[in-house]
């Protein structure tokens, strides 16, 4: 029976309220007693060099309080990255990526100047009016033109490579796999440049308090400790106690809003110079050219097979765009995100990657749902498709038959992650079912009579989530840690505050982890709460990203609660005068085995509290514990998708007829939420399927910048889906047996649906498109 | 500057603003009404829908001084008279149609106008309805169906 709280049950989120409400507070609702506005002046050229800046004109201006450049932020260090990729020659290649632009502009967006004034309209005016004298650059946009002698996006470094990796098997030995197979499948194909999009634009707001010296920071963060961190130790060198960061309520952040901007550091310092708060608020078509973008990445993939479509080897070769800069995490994403999967959910021996990063003159590229994996996930399940076809399998049956088998588990694949757990054949017999694919034939025909083209596509997923064990990132050239924390603070009356490391920005934090606690504590969950996004109230911790929060911060939320119950259990027997083995807790009750004494929980938490009949000798009052928690593993959740679509014969466009979508998350906190992730990365993988393109051209504008021009999944762009998650092999090494599932859906259905279309223009003789598949593209693929 | 007068959620309010001053500046600034959002500046995402005078409008689309006189509705005057949520609001609760709740007040609104004129709308209306509402979290699914649940539960 489905329960109706607790672990399991789909209990209704309560942030809902305040959000449906219009009471929610995001970052653009907080306004400060005597704020001025921020407004950057950005660069509208990809590469130049900046000759002179002249503020004269433009200080002049009414309501203008001050106009900084580069000179302003002399004191201050570059934006950091937070991981050291090694490649074959050595660490990568690090420039330094300033506040504002130090002689050279490097990108569309490049902030030149920031102008403050007490209104934003006075602020923008200013803006429009600063002089800049800039020498245009040739600029480099492709990737293979980059490592070919293009210009330099730095020239202090020599080079456009970022670094080149390789990853994996034996390359000689995986090479000579190749030469003996029977049949080998070879795959060129790009993976699209996107926009992330939160609904949200960014905004920062900096104060400063000068008689405590405090900074705070309001910042559209996913991980507002992270920000505290890589601001305060590395940019500004302000010493964590006197810096604030508050992330409020954030509108989806998708990847793009774990990265340290320059907008924070810009107005946290500017606070302190102007000596009033200083608030900036990103225009959307200025979140397109500033905003980390996602994937880009140009790859050739082989599969080596037997006669019987047996896997033998895998090799890849990947060009990835950095962009101008490195962002925070921007170094991991192609390498420890991307190689480390290309096992997918197959046995396959041998697999060789190979990555190159490249510098370009573009807006840098960082982790963006999934981050990796679905770069690596499209690659692989595409050429599985082709090598199916050209070989006569069905791709159901090629998938079965290279899958890790359920008895093959723990698994340790050729690319470094060794697998827990998982249950490929039952997520797939699942997929089987949900989709009906024995109907698919019928259907087929029934386009077929109305002249459209069906496709049906298959393609399965694995990713590495709950990231990450912190030796072993730390190990990989992580340069943080990768735990988290919880503290679980038990009132007197017996309600529990619970202050949390991970932030919510649409996961529903709100409601499932009290659940968690309300389960374990035997408590009503309306009687937890949950803090998060303060770095003046919570534990330091990591934030929100990789499918991470119910994996490791709800862990740490696990041990805290463990550590609550022991202590209450002390308290308890001394109330009952028992021994502590004797006491035995559930559904909220203490009680001493075989004998009918007990006491309830709320009299133990009042006890903590008032004290007067507690062991003092061996306790301490009080009952509020924190623990961290930093994971054996990674979580391996797995899944099986199918899509059906109709491409219309005349015009070349994709109408996506359903979806089905078969995950193994391990256990489920809450099925609701669980839904909704999976429905949500559905939807922006079909965004990257059909529709989403960040398109440069030659000069490095960017062509869709804009909702004009960038094509947005809407609500008539999908269908529902059909999503199952009842499969579940659980997570065999955190407390709770969870994997993780916000990510699944945006990694599975790209190839999902590009399988599928390649599937219905087979008879044509089409073999691939490059995403997104646009009316334009399918037909031209069709006239060959 | 140019003064402004209308009735929003049933109070009568009035300020200055400036020509080019937008509707949903004035309801988010002066009225601190920040329920209703900006998503964009193209006038594509719909996170600033409002009602006025019972029409849905983008209110990054209207100046503040073309709604002078008129009955402004925003998501802070959805709710029943006891503060309960209203059934639109109730439906996108009970089908987790909301995620990071940031397109959600345009929705709310676009969905509360849509059932207005159709209050037995098809899927395909319902989504044809949505074109100019983006969400990034929820890949639509459970705004259609919190829109259908809302619907079955007004007529
Ligand atoms: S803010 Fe009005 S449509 Fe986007
Ligand atoms: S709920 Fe986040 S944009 Fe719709």
């Amino acid at each position: 029976m489905a329960k109706d709280s607790g672990i399991g049950a789909a209990s209704k989120r309560r942030e809902d309220v305040r959000f449906l409400s219009g009471s929610g507070k995001y970052t653009d609702d907080i306004n400060l007693a005597g704020q001025a506005y921020a407004c950057f002046l950005r660069s509208s050229v990809a590469h130049g060099r900046i000759n002179a800046i002249d503020t004269a004109a433009a200080t002049a201006m009414p309501g203008v309080v001050a106009i900084l450049t580069a000179k302003d932020f002399e004191g201050a260090g570059g934006l950091p990255c937070g991981w050291c990729v090694t490649g074959k020659d050595g660490p990568m290649k690090e420039p330094k990526h300033p506040i504002l632009a130090e002689g050279k502009v490097r990108h569309v967006g490049d902030p030149i100047a920031m102008v403050i004034a007490d209104t934003k309209e006075q602020a923008q005016a200013a803006a429009d009016a600063i002089s800049v004298d800039i020498e245009e650059l040739p600029a480099v946009i492709d990737m293979k033109a980059a490592i070919a002698g293009g210009p330099l996006v730095h020239e202090d470094i020599g080079t456009n490579l970022c670094y080149d990796w390789n990853f994996g098997s034996d390359k000689a030995e995986t090479d000579a796999a190749f030469e003996t197979a029977h049949h080998v499948t070879r795959l060129e194909l790009t993976n699209n440049r996107l926009v992330p999009n939160a609904m949200e634009p960014r905004v920062a707001i900096g104060a400063y308090d000068r008689s405590t010296g405090e900074h705070t920071l309001y910042t559209t963060s996913q991980n507002p400790h992270v920000i505290r961190l890589l601001m305060g130790a590395f940019v500004l060198q302000i010493p964590e106690h006197k810096l604030r960061v508050v992330a409020p309520d954030v509108g989806g952040g998708f990847g793009s809003k774990i990265f340290h901007y320059a907008e924070e550091a810009a107005c946290t310092l500017a606070a302190k110079l102007v000596n009033r708060p200083v608030k900036w608020t990103a225009e959307r078509s200025e979140s397109f050219v500033t905003d980390a973008h996602g994937r880009d990445h140009v790859s050739t993939i082989e599969l080596a097979l037997d006669a019987e479509g047996h896997f033998l080897a895998l090799r890849t070769d990947t060009l990835a765009n950095m962009g101008a800069y490195l962002s925070t995490f921007a170094p991991s994403v192609p390498t420890y995100l991307h190689g480390t999967l290309m096992a997918g959910n197959y046995a396959t021996p041998l697999i060789n990657v190979n990555v190159r990063a490249v510098f370009t003159n573009t807006v840098p590229v960082d982790a963006y749902r999934g981050a990796g994996r679905p770069e690596a996930t499209f690659q692989l399940e595409r050429v599985i498709d082709m090598a199916a076809r050209e070989m006569g399998i069905d791709p159901v049956e090629i998938r079965r038959r290279n899958f890790i088998k359920p008895d093959q588990f723990p698994y340790q694949t050729p690319v470094a992650l060794a697998y827990d757990t998982g249950n490929y054949h039952a997520t797939m017999d699942k997929l089987v079912e949900i989709a009906d694919i024995a109907g698919f034939a019928a259907r087929k025909a029934e386009s077929a009579a109305r002249g459209k083209l069906r496709g049906l596509g298959i393609a399965c997923y694995i990713e590495a989530c709950g990231i990450a064990p912190s030796a072993v990132a730390g190990a990989l050239g992580a340069r943080a840690g990768l735990y988290e924390s919880a503290t679980v603070r038990v009132n007197a009356t017996g309600s529990v505050t619970v202050l949390t490391g991970s932030h919510s920005h649409g996961q529903g934090h709100e409601t499932t982890f009290p659940q968690v606690v309300a389960e374990m504590l035997g408590i009503d969950e309306g009687q937890v709460e949950v803090v998060h996004g303060d770095t003046g109230r919570i534990p330091f911790g990591m934030g929100t990203y990789g499918s991470r929060s119910i994996a490791v911060g709800g862990a740490a939320l696990v041990r805290a609660t463990e550590k609550i119950i022991n202590k209450a259990r002390k308290i308890a027997a001394h109330l009952m005068e028992a021994a502590e083995g004797d006491v035995e807790f559930a559904n909220g009750t203490f009680s001493v085995k075989g004998t009918d004494k007990s006491v309830g929980w709320g009299d133990v938490c009042l006890t903590a509290y008032v004290p007067h009949n507690f062991p003092h000798e061996t306790l301490e009052p009080g009952l509020e514990e924190t623990a961290f928690y930093d994971p054996a593993n990674f979580t391996f959740p797995a899944g099986a998708y199918a899509a059906e679509v109709e491409v219309d014969p005349d015009t070349g466009q994709v109408t996506l007829c359903s979806f089905a979508a078969a995950d193994d998350f391990g256990n489920i906190i809450n099925p609701m939420i669980v839904d909704g992730q999976v429905h949500g990365g559905i939807g922006q993988g079909v965004g990257q399927a059909l529709l989403e393109h960040a398109v440069y051209d030659a000069n490095g504008q960017l062509l869709s910048g804009s909702y004009m021009d960038y094509a947005m999944p809407r609500a008539d762009d999908v269908p529902f889906y059909a999503v199952d998650h009842s499969c579940q092999t659980p997570c065999t090494h955190n407390p709770l047996g969870v994997k993780g599932c916000g990510e699944a859906g945006a990694i599975g259905t790209p190839p999902t649906i590009v399988n599928a279309v390649i599937d219905a223009l087979a008879d044509r003789g089409v073999k691939h498109i490059d995403m997104p598949l646009t009316p334009a593209r399918v037909w031209a693929a069709m006239q060959g | 500057m140019p003064s402004v007068s209308m009735t929003v959620n049933g109070r009568q309010v009035s300020g200055e603003v400036e020509g080019r001053t937008l509707l949903v500046e004035f309801l988010r600034g002066p009225l601190g009404l920040t329920g209703t959002h900006v998503g964009c500046d193209t006038s594509q995402c719909g996170a600033c829908v409002v009602h006025v005078n019972g029409q849905d409008v983008k209110s990054c689309t209207m100046l503040a001084l073309e709604a002078d006189g008129a009955e402004v509705r925003t998501i802070e005057g959805m709710a029943n008279p006891d503060g309960s949520l209203g059934v639109v609001q109730q439906a996108f609760q009970d089908n987790h149609g909301l995620q990071c709740g940031y397109c959600t007040p345009g929705m709310v609104m676009t969905a509360a106008a849509l059932l207005e004129k159709n209050p037995d709308p098809s899927e395909a209306e319902i989504r044809a309805y949505l074109e100019g509402n983006l969400c990034r979290c929820t890949g639509y699914h459970n705004i259609v169906k919190s829109i259908q649940a809302a619907a079955a539960a007004l007529r």
